[in-house]
């Protein structure tokens, strides 16, 4: 909601804690991990390559946040990305410009999020299986475009999308953060937002009151395919070549744990793109501390790990009852049942 | 009220909360030895959960729990059953690919030498059932059994674990007349046996039968605890539906009826609803009657679009309009308060405000967002109007209470300012205040010259504010009653003309 800020600040507030711990741990093993220098008409720094390391993830998150949002979820965005980047390496190779093979490769990210949305939407397949066809077979679809080998390129307006810079800041950051503003600015000051949470919570209810839910639904899957396809752009341009079988490999799990960090639930509903935007730098952060540290990149899966067990642990329901229990009982004892007569204070607050 | 027998199991005080509401608000049900017990309500009234706090199902947060005069805190259903509670479900719960005999003593079946030792268990379980008058082979499998066997097979298997109260939540609801005939003949038994049985239904006639005390709850209180025999159905009725609604009953008033505005000719879908028409015309409210199942709900779904047509057309003053979606429904000024509040109505996670702006967002599309100010303005204006009671316009609605929620799905859909209303079981499980309050509320839309379709299963309350009724039965249309015919008891006579007669509910 375009509510007070007072709001915002409190919904993102568990992230932003969990992001200053991951960023102190950085500075801990690497002191000079703020540090950031102007050279080359380009900014370097331990902080800037978080920022850009972590663009395709956070692109990936924005999409995902609306799909969880209604309940549903995209394992296809790390094959679309693959797919994106064959497309737009493939039409550079044959000659045309960067921006027409950046429209291609979005077209063909809005394709398969299309596809994904009319098998949820209107063929009512569970996402989780309408999107692994997708997710399997998209692999397929990429190798066919860059007949099995690493696409390689040399055009320079596609490398810039990856690995330039606009006024010395690297151009995926600048691409992630507009369009995470733009997501946000969209839905909430729309209506967007709220009829997606309404989807997301209980789906017949909001078509009985009238929403659209079909095509919402179908909106979100093409949001979450723009999104990863641009990912994919970025990423091979980074590389300067697309490679079928490894662009994309286990994002969309990273983007579904950013979006979960983000205090997003896998159930739908109430959901904050900004949110997942620090969880998807929350993931970056931790990679970070895992390579400053010199640590062995095998630590980086089981550390992941463990924080997505924690997260869930905290967002389980057994907990959150008993957190409720615990501050409805207040000072007060509770009551046993059979001993006391008398009525608990709850009774004051239920009968609001 | 003194009673010289010492009550089998006596509840005293029990309250239960939950967040919103007071579901169980100082409840006292004693449970005399050899007694069948009526729990009576309407749905929401506390019925189960006052069971669900006796067999530790739910934990109650007041109260005292009295067995043969010793107080008791079961913490599981498993615990109140070794205590002597047993409880039967209406969906028998049994498992049905086993043996009648495996289902009696699953979990207990006898041994020998560490092996189930199947001959003497079938020969237990043969015994068992011919003291129920039932001769029925125990090595089948439950499921070659009629549901009422497997009622009594179910109360069987309670009765023989527990011993002392047996708790039957509306066991006769899927019964045709010889079964329910069958179980009753084994309450009987039980009761002869001195066991305190409990019995939950809805159907009256039942209740008169077979119990001798009953417990009447409204709201989550005891409004009436009496002996069967010395009152009558009626002031069983007027206990569990309050005396507002008595009131209300004469003051019908007949207002002027204006042009016809939607007319509905030969809608129906196969397997759905038999193809009907109906006239709504402006400043009427048509009352949709008959027992559950007969076609209340799935009129209004077909007529709202919730549920896709295959016949029939829809005229709105006098012009023809396609409705194949609720969007449609609502472009055209239709709105709908389904009938199942909590999966249809509510979006439960989102605000108040929210819930209530949603219809009218909806309507305008995504891209003409509704101001923050106005939307706040228009709920609070509904809020003060239906006097819905909440912490703060900011609260999750599924932390409102059923009345209240009711009146925020009202409130949705009156901001749309719709010209025709369709509600579904308005009333179904919310307080007396707020029973009242909605009544009163049609009333006074009807006055204001909106047509509305109201179906409900509460039959003063479709005499309080209709203008006309139609009757249901069995998916038909069977016919339509006008003024000073509507009565409950014509409505009655007219469901009641069925060649399969059943017993009457309420």
């Amino acid at each position: 909601m375009p509510g007070p800020k007072s709001a915002i600040l409190r919904r993102i507030a568990p992230q932003l804690v969990i992001l200053a711990i991951a960023l102190l741990l950085n500075v801990l093993i690497f002191p000079d991990f703020f540090h950031i220098d102007f050279r080359n008409g380009r900014l370097f720094g331990n902080l800037i390559d978080v920022l850009n390391r972590g663009a395709p993830v956070a692109l990936l998150c924005i999409g995902m946040t609306l799909v969880i949002a209604t309940r549903g979820i995209d394992l296809s965005v790390g094959t679309v990305m693959a797919v994106a980047g064959a497309v737009a390496a493939s039409m550079v190779v044959e000659g045309h410009g960067w921006g027409t093979a950046l429209l291609a490769a979005l077209l063909a990210g809005g394709m398969c999020g299309l596809w994904n949305g009319v098998l949820v939407a209107v063929l009512r397949i569970q996402p989780i299986v309408a999107t692994l066809v997708l997710m399997v077979a998209g692999r397929g679809i990429a190798q066919l475009i860059t007949e099995g080998r690493i696409l390689t390129f040399m055009n320079e307006g596609l490398i810039h999308l990856g690995a330039g810079t606009v006024l010395g800041m690297p151009t995926p950051i600048l691409i992630w953060v507009t369009l995470g503003a733009v997501a946000i600015t969209l839905v909430r000051r729309t209506a967007l937002g709220m009829l997606i949470e309404a989807i997301g919570i209980n789906e017949r209810s909001s078509r009985l009151a009238g929403i659209n839910s079909r095509v919402l639904l179908i909106c979100v899957y093409l949001v979450s395919g723009l999104c990863a396809a641009l990912a994919g752009v970025i990423v091979a341009a980074d590389i300067k070549g697309a490679d079928a079988n490894n662009a994309g490999l286990w994002l969309e799990l990273d983007a579904i744990l950013a979006v979960v960090i983000g205090g997003n639930s896998l159930l739908g509903g109430r959901f904050s793109i900004l949110a997942s935007l620090l969880g998807a730098m929350i993931i970056q952060s931790i990679n970070s501390v895992i390579l400053l540290s010199g640590l062995p990149p095998e630590f980086n899966l089981v550390i992941k790990a463990l924080l997505i067990l924690a997260i869930l642990v905290i967002q389980s329901p057994r907990i959150g009852y008993l957190l409720y229990m615990l501050r409805a009982a207040g000072p007060q004892p509770q009551p046993r049942p059979g001993t006391a007569d008398t009525l608990p204070k709850r009774k004051k607050e239920a009968a609001r | 009220m003194t009673d010289p027998v010492r009550p089998v199991l006596h509840a005293r005080g029990i309250s239960k909360f939950f967040p919103g509401t007071i579901a169980l608000d100082d409840v006292e049900l004693r449970l005399n030895p050899g007694e069948v017990h009526a729990l009576l309500g309407e749905n929401g009234a506390g019925k189960s959960t006052l069971i669900k706090c006796l067999t530790g199902a739910y934990q109650r947060d007041a109260g005292t729990l009295l067995l043969d005069g010793a107080p008791i805190n079961p913490a599981s259903t498993a615990a109140s059953q070794k205590l002597g509670i047993g409880t039967v479900y209406q969906e028998v719960n049994l498992l049905p690919n086993l043996t009648v005999a495996e289902n009696l003593f699953l979990g207990r079946q006898p041994l020998r030498g560490g092996f189930v030792s199947r001959r003497r268990m079938n020969a237990m379980a043969r015994e068992t059932l011919a003291g129920y008058g039932l001769k029925i082979d125990p090595t089948e499998p439950l499921t070659a059994y009629s549901v009422a066997v497997q009622q009594v097979v179910a109360i069987a298997r309670a009765v023989d674990m527990s011993g002392k109260v047996l708790i039957l939540d509306e066991p006769t609801a899927s019964l045709d007349r010889d079964e329910v005939a069958l179980l009753f003949s084994v309450i009987r038994q039980l009761k002869a046996r001195g066991l305190a049985i409990v019995f939950i239904t809805h159907f009256l006639d039942q209740v008169f039968e077979i119990c001798d005390r009953a417990t009447i709850l409204r709201n989550g209180r005891v409004v009436g605890d009496c002996a069967l025999a010395e009152v009558s159905r009626r002031e069983v009725i007027t206990m569990m539906l309050g005396r507002q609604l008595e009131a209300r009953v004469h003051s019908k008033k007949t207002g002027t009826v204006g042009k016809p505005l939607v007319q509905v000719a030969d809608l129906g879908r196969r397997g759905m609803i038999e193809p009907f028409s109906l006239d709504i015309h402006e400043g009427e409210v048509v009352g949709l009657a008959g027992l559950l199942g007969s076609g209340r709900t799935e009129t209004a779904n077909l007529i709202f679009g919730a549920v896709m047509p295959d016949q029939g057309r829809i005229r709105l003053r006098g012009t023809d309009i396609t409705i194949r979606t609720p969007r449609d429904a609502v472009a055209h000024g239709f709105a709908l308060c389904p009938e199942d509040r909590k999966s249809e109505g509510i979006v439960g996670d989102l605000s108040v405000r929210d819930n209530i702006i949603l219809a009218l967002q909806a309507r305008q599309g995504w891209m003409r967002p509704i101001p923050r100010a106005k939307v706040t303005e228009i709920a609070d204006r509904y809020v003060r109007a239906l006097d819905i009671r909440l912490a703060s316009l900011d609260t999750p609605i599924r932390l409102l209470s059923g009345g209240n929620q009711q009146k925020a799905l009202l409130a949705r859909w009156l901001a749309t300012n719709p010209a025709f209303l369709i509600l579904d079981e308005p009333t179904r499980g919310i307080d007396v205040g707020a029973h009242a309050e909605i009544i009163a509320l049609i009333d006074q839309l009807r006055a204001d010259g909106m047509a509305l379709l109201v179906a409900s299963s509460e039959l003063e309350e479709l005499v309080a504010y209709s203008t006309r009724v139609v009757v249901l039965r069995d998916r038909v249309q069977i016919c339509e009653l006008t003024g000073d015919q509507i009565t409950p008891d014509t409505i009655v006579q007219a469901i009641a003309d069925d060649p399969h007669p059943h017993a009457e509910p309420v």
